[in-house]
């Protein structure tokens, strides 16, 4: 029961992008077509739930037993960035199609802010591994569900009668905050 | 102070080792070839030769896929120092450039609406066949500019697609684009072209458009041995096989249709701009 409202309050109440917003970056830049975003999104859930797991690792391992917790935003950001690598190599040799699906995806993750938060956060609200590999995966859901929501109404968008001056970058920035007010309404639904 | 230091460079290490250590498990080989053939590729990604981008045609060609020819884009140097990377012959090709068998624009062509929705032919094509009177001329809403990956298609004043035969690639996507099926593919040396794409009786045409062919045949008879020109559908075409070669049976065509463009020459007499 626990885990499920873990996943609800990630997905949904605390939407990584909508309602945190973390990850605005690809949210803005992959989301004009569909398909990408559906790449990206499978990218995100992929390195988002292994991030969480390897960070929890080094942080309860290392880090903790020897005191230095203060050194969790660097050696997080070490630890992602080169998994990141890591999992690229793997998948290039394992599986061509995914890693042509994911294409130029993957590595752009290695920066993405959404991914260091929920290693971060996880470990800031001491879930335990189960916890953290389910809130990781649940984050990942809920920053798809909003890059895939957001790239369905700008390929509508792109066929509407928009105002000259709101063309393009503006008009999908009004878009964002208007869908980002309406997650606000699952808030209070999990606290 | 020791102790983050080490730690941190620690895991540095451990994850710089792993990685060396992945590259070597996971390594991938990639043919040379396929990098030096990429560099000679035009890069413009434009789908021309039925592959995703130039990278994903090299990687074909190396396979033996596919042959340095279905790149419509390459010139004939490229073609041979292609042919040189991958060791096989590449035969002679003529260049083609794509052209808008139309020159109906407003100034002649006749009108029977007024379109102002979204400013596309595809859209334009779905209501009524856009506003000309012709229903099978240009719309001059630019799709074909649109999906020119090379810049090689320009709407001129008359409000109606021209290509520029020196930028033109012969890729073929403003073929696919254009809803009234207007572009055709030619050979750049060929000089005589039919310049309308209307079907229709002689009558129907001339009041559709000055400049439409009427199906009339004179030019046809010019060549009544060795038939060059072909009426079918009261529409005359070109054949590109044995293009006419006498440029004074243009003086024949009583509407204009049937016009000289020296596609080659456009190139060089063009300021560059």
């Amino acid at each position: 029961m626990n885990l499920l409202l873990l996943v609800i309050s990630a997905v949904l109440v605390n939407n990584f992008v909508l309602a945190r917003f973390l990850g605005i970056c690809p949210f803005l830049g992959v989301s004009k077509k569909l398909s990408t975003a559906m790449g990206m999104t499978g990218a995100v859930i992929f390195v988002m739930t292994l991030a969480g797991i390897a960070s929890w690792l080094i942080y309860h391992v290392v880090l903790a037993p020897l005191d230095l917790v203060y050194l969790q935003t660097i050696t997080f950001i070490l630890i992602i960035a080169s998994m990141v690598q890591l999992v690229e190599l793997a998948l290039q040799k394992i599986s061509p199609p995914l890693y042509r699906s994911l294409g130029i995806f993957l590595p752009l993750i290695t920066t993405n802010c959404a991914v260091l938060g929920c290693a971060v956060m996880s470990v800031q609200n001491d879930y335990s591994l189960l916890e953290t590999t389910v809130f990781a995966l649940g984050a990942g859901v809920g920053f798809g569900l909003a890059l895939v929501l957001f790239a369905g109404i700008r390929e509508v968008l792109e066929l509407a009668e928009t105002p000259k001056a709101f063309r393009g970058t503006a008009i999908a920035l009004v878009t964002a905050g208007v869908l980002s007010m309406a997650f606000m309404g699952f808030a209070g639904l999990v606290k | 102070m020791l102790t983050p230091t080490a730690v941190l460079a620690g895991i540095g290490l451990v994850s710089g080792l792993g990685l060396a250590v992945a590259a070597k498990v996971f390594a991938v080989e990639i043919d040379p070839r396929q990098e030096e053939i990429n560099d000679q590729l035009p890069g413009a990604n434009c789908g021309g030769c039925g592959y995703a981008g130039c990278a994903d045609f090299s990687a074909a060609l190396v396979e033996g896929k596919a042959d340095p020819g279905d790149c419509p884009v390459c010139d004939d140097a490229t073609l041979r120092l292609l042919g040189e990377i991958m060791g096989v012959e590449v035969g002679e090709s003529v260049r083609h450039v794509a052209l808008i068998m139309c020159q109906g624009g407003l100034s002649v062509a006749h009108r029977e609406g007024r379109y102002n929705g979204h400013a596309s032919c595809a859209s334009a094509d779905l209501i009524a066949g856009g506003g000309k009177l012709c229903s099978y001329g240009c719309l001059g809403l630019a799709d074909c500019q649109a999906v020119c990956a090379f810049g090689a298609i320009e709407m001129i004043e008359d409000c109606i697609a021209r290509v520029i035969p020196s930028r033109c690639t012969a890729c073929g996507k403003c073929v696919a684009a254009c809803p009234k099926h207007l572009i055709r593919l030619v050979p750049a040396n060929t000089q005589i072209h039919v310049l309308c794409s209307n079907t229709e009786k002689g009558a129907a045409a001339r009041k559709a458009c000055n400049v439409s062919c009427l199906g009339c045949k004179k030019c046809e008879k010019t060549f009544e041995d060795d038939p060059r020109i072909i009426i079918h559908d009261h529409l005359a075409k070109v054949d590109y096989l044995k293009p006419p070669t006498d440029q004074a049976v243009v003086e024949v065509c009583p509407t204009g249709a049937l016009t000289v463009r020296l596609l080659d020459r456009e190139d060089r007499a063009r300021q560059p701009s």
